[in-house]
C-alpha cells in the first residue's frame, strides 16, 4: 500500500464522514461546519492530484469566503433546529432500494470500465502560473463573461437583501407615526 | 498510485450525499449547502480527469465552477434572507407560494 493510497483513503474517509454528518445533523450550523471539513479534505485530494492552485482556491474561496457567508446567514437569521417531517411511504419502500441498486450499478461500471491505470501523482503541474497562462489566453472570453456574471450577482444580492420600501419601516413614516 | 476509478467513486459518493440532502432536508439553508456539496463532488471528478488525461483545462473548469458557485451562494443567501423576512420561517414545507 503506497503512501498516496493511504493519503487518498484518509482524505476520502474524512470527506465522506463530513458529507454523512451534514445529512444527519439537525442544526444548520453543525451541517455548515461538517461541510467545511469536506471542503478541506477535498483540498487535500486536489494536492494529491497535483492541482496546487485549485487546492489553494478551494480553501480560500470555498472553505473561506462561501462558508463564512453561510455561517453569517445562519447566525443572522438565528436558524434553529430543523423540524422533522415524515416522507412518503413509497419513497422509503422503493426509493432506498432503488438508490442502492443504482449506486451499486454505477460503482460496478466505474470500477470495471473506467481507467484502472493509476493517476500519477504530481505529473500534471497545476501551478498558478500555468493556470493563469491558460486562463488569460485560451479561456479569456469565458473569464470575462464570468466577471460580468459576478457583477450581476453582486447587484442582485444587494437588491434582494435590501429592505423593501413598502415594509412600512422607512425613516419618514416613523417620524409621522 | 491511486486508480482513477477510486476518485470517481469518491466524487459519486459526495454527489449522492448532496442529492440525498437536497431531498430529505427541510431547512432551506441546509438544502443550499447540499447543492454546494454536489458541486464539490463534480469538481473532484474534473480534477481527477484533468490529471488522468493530462489536460489542464479541467482545472480551469473547476475555477469557473467555483466562481459560479460563489455568485450562486451570494444570490441564493440573499433570496433566503428575503424569504425569511416575509415568511418568518426557514422550513421549505411552509414556503409553498411563489408570491412574496
Amino acid at each position: 500500500m503506497s503512501i498516496h493510497l493511504i493519503l487518498f483513503l484518509g482524505f476520502g474517509v474524512i470527506a465522506v464522514a463530513g458529507a454523512v454528518n451534514l445529512l444527519v445533523q439537525r442544526h444548520p450550523i453543525n451541517s455548515a461546519l461538517s461541510l467545511i471539513a469536506v471542503m478541506a479534505a477535498l483540498a487535500g485530494e486536489y494536492l494529491l492530484l497535483g492541482a496546487e492552485f485549485v487546492a489553494v482556491v478551494q480553501v480560500i474561496v470555498y472553505a473561506g469566503a462561501i462558508m463564512v457567508l453561510f455561517v453569517l446567514v445562519i447566525m443572522l437569521l438565528n436558524a434553529g433546529l430543523e423540524e422533522k417531517t415524515k416522507g412518503s411511504r413509497v419513497a422509503t419502500l422503493f426509493g432506498i432500494p432503488g438508490m442502492l441498486l443504482g449506486s451499486l450499478l454505477v460503482a460496478w461500471v466505474v470500477l470495471r470500465h473506467s481507467g484502472t491505470e493509476p493517476v500519477p501523482v504530481g505529473a500534471l503541474p497545476g501551478s498558478p502560473s500555468t493556470i493563469g497562462d491558460l486562463l488569460f489566453h485560451e479561456f479569456l472570453l469565458p473569464f470575462e463573461i464570468t466577471s460580468i456574471l459576478i457583477l450581476i450577482a453582486i447587484m442582485g444580492a444587494v437588491v434582494l437583501a435590501s429592505r423593501p420600501p413598502t415594509a412600512g419601516a422607512g425613516p419618514g413614516q416613523k417620524v409621522k407615526d | 498510485m491511486v486508480p482513477l476509478s477510486y476518485y470517481l467513486l469518491l466524487s459519486g459518493v459526495l454527489f449522492a450525499c448532496g442529492v440525498m440532502g437536497f431531498l430529505i432536508k427541510r431547512n432551506i439553508i441546509t438544502i443550499f449547502m447540499s447543492i454546494e456539496l454536489m458541486l464539490n463532488g463534480v469538481n473532484l471528478s474534473f480534477v481527477a480527469f484533468a490529471a488522468h488525461w493530462h489536460q489542464l483545462a479541467g482545472q480551469v473548469f473547476v475555477f469557473f465552477v467555483m466562481v459560479v458557485a460563489a455568485a450562486e451562494a451570494a444570490v441564493g443567501l440573499a433570496i433566503i434572507i428575503a424569504i425569511y423576512r416575509t415568511r418568518e420561517t426557514l422550513n421549505v414545507d411552509q414556503v409553498n407560494l411563489l408570491k412574496l
